[in-house]
């Protein structure tokens, strides 16, 4: 049964990235595609027992993060003639030849590094669980990635602020 | 799994079956109550009209019976699937909210909520914020700029108020200290003295008949900023009316669903008009004590009755007393959601980001702290 499960996710994951990667004329379609990989990867973290992390990437990744997108790519309007096309094969075969030696690196290593599923630890991937490592163990990248957050943010805004002269 | 299975039938026949059709009524006489009209009363079968109640039916027939148009230079697909985006959020919140609470019938128990999971509400959260794509899909597949401008209105508004949402809740979770919402109902089932905190303060003792004055350990009571900040919020994501920027007749025809007819354009409708009861459950759940009756715990309503008829019958007694209490108290808050989207009229676009960004998101930061601060204090003092 989860099998199951795992596979219709997985599939729908592959399904999407293709979406995004192949419709290079329809922004929009193609982030909505990102959308549904978002989803179906929160679906296969929730069954691997990340429960918070598999939460936070719908509610980030697919509801906050590829909005935003979104909303860009509608404000400026994108027109098929806006793309170079024709002179990006290069980029393109390089780019999806590092792709597939990435996957078969991957697929040869990963049952050599993970040989069988381990047992959970209790409480594993919830909440307070990730809580209590985040403010003990890794309390300093926490505070150093929140600085980092916040430097962007103030970045933004006086990007974004109108000129006052 | 059979068990699954009839909790979710419960609990989506009440408020799909139920509570959808009553609520299209409700609107209607509520208004027109809080008018001076009369309100809906002409929709009748072989001269029965029952109070307007037929108008519910009426309105189905109307809208499955019209022409369901795609205009010319909509993206068809996406122009489909939207109202089912704007839709399925809504129905499958249902799934987390308890409308009662867990009973022990001898070697078997029974908790009334379809997934218990550890991360409750933030399935509420991540699930709400996918109904974004909706309007965004809605708006963007209809190739109309006002249907554009409506739904660029929709993301902004949803994405903003989802931030303060979470925020303005925090304070809640560290008082109840868990996300599990049977849990948090099962917090609240409770009671707490008013006054029982002036004698923790020095010396004082309070005259007897004061400690009599007691108030059910609710949320309401005890983050009551919180419930106003939440409710803005949790409201503003529905796009209802005073928050109805996103469809503003008077600016933007219809907004994001302004290229959609017959049923397709019944579904945002009803996505909207679900969302009324959703939040109702939600309210309930994190302020209004859930499927508790104030003053009586569980234990106390068993042990009574149980003394004269069994334990079994009394545990019956009780779990339909709880579910007959959380959907009072979830009509109560469709009742305060429909008077204040008949009190307050549209808020400017402006009024409404600036509402989000410069007064809630303060607002429920300082909550935090202050709640941090008396959770501390009432550790070092009391416990």
């Amino acid at each position: 049964m989860s099998e199951w499960i795992f596979y219709a996710f997985a599939a729908l994951a592959v399904a999407g990235a293709l979406g995004m990667v192949l419709n290079v004329r329809n922004t929009v379609a193609g982030a909505l595609s990102l959308v549904a990989t978002m989803v179906s990867l929160g679906g296969i973290y929730v069954m691997l027992g990340a429960y918070l992390i598999g939460v936070l990437q719908i509610l980030v990744y697919a509801g906050a993060i590829v909005v935003v997108f979104l909303f860009v790519v509608m404000l400026l309007n994108l027109r098929e003639d806006g793309f170079a096309s024709g002179r990006q094969w290069a980029t393109k075969a390089v780019g999806a030849t590092l792709g597939v030696a990435a996957a078969v690196g991957l697929i040869g290593l990963l049952p050599a590094h993970f040989p069988e599923a381990a047992a959970l630890p209790e409480g594993f991937g919830g909440y307070r669980v990730v809580a209590a490592l985040l403010f003990t163990d890794y309390v300093l990248a926490f505070e150093v990635s929140s600085l980092l957050l916040l430097s962007a943010m103030v970045g933004a805004v006086i990007l974004a602020r109108r000129s006052t002269d | 799994m059979l068990e699954v299975v009839l909790k979710l039938l419960f609990i989506v026949l009440v408020v799909l079956a139920g509570m959808l059709p009553l609520i299209t009524w409700v609107e209607r006489k509520q208004s027109a109550v809080m008018q001076d009209r009369i309100g809906a009363n002409r929709a009748d079968l072989m001269g029965v009209t029952l109070l307007g109640l037929l108008h519910p039916m009426a309105d189905v027939i109307k809208l499955f019976s019209k022409e369901d148009f795609v205009p010319a230079g909509a993206n068809r697909i996406l122009h489909l699937l939207a109202p089912v985006v704007a839709i399925v959020p809504a129905i499958i919140t249902l799934a987390v909210i308890p409308y009662g609470g867990t009973y022990v019938f001898g070697a078997s128990t029974l908790s009334l909520v379809v997934a218990d999971v550890d991360w409750g509400i933030l399935f509420v959260f991540a699930v709400g914020s996918i109904a974004t794509y909706g309007a965004v899909m809605a708006g963007w597949s209809s190739n109309n700029n006002w249907s554009l401008l409506g739904s660029m209105r929709a993301s902004a508004q949803m994405i903003s108020y989802e931030v303060t949402m979470g925020l303005s809740i925090v304070g809640l979770f560290m008082v109840y200290e868990t996300l599990q919402l049977p849990a948090m109902a099962a917090w609240q089932d409770d009671s707490f003295r008013l006054l029982g905190f002036v004698e923790h303060l020095g010396g004082v003792q309070l005259p007897a008949f004061l400690g009599w004055i007691r108030l059910p350990a609710w949320g309401i009571f005890l983050q009551p900023l919180g419930f106003v900040l939440f409710l803005t919020c949790i409201m503003a994501e529905n796009k209802r009316p005073p928050f109805d920027a996103p469809e503003g007749e008077s600016e933007l025809v219809a907004g994001y669903h302004l290229e959609y007819s017959g049923m397709r354009f019944g579904l945002f409708y009803t996505a909207e008009f679900l969302e009324v009861p959703v939040i109702g459950c939600i309210l309930t759940t994190l302020f209004f004590g859930g499927w508790a009756i104030p003053f009586l715990p569980q234990e106390t309503i068993i042990s009574f009755i149980g003394a004269g008829f069994g334990e079994g019958f009394a545990t019956g007694v009780c779990l339909v007393l709880h579910v007959l209490s959380f959907l009072v108290k979830v009509a109560l808050m469709i009742w305060l959601q429909m008077a204040l989207r008949w009190t307050l009229p549209r808020f400017r676009y402006d009024q409404v980001m600036d509402l989000c960004w410069k007064v809630i998101l303060p607002l429920s930061i300082a909550n935090v702290f202050v709640t941090g601060a008396i959770i501390l204090w009432v550790e070092a003092v009391i416990a």
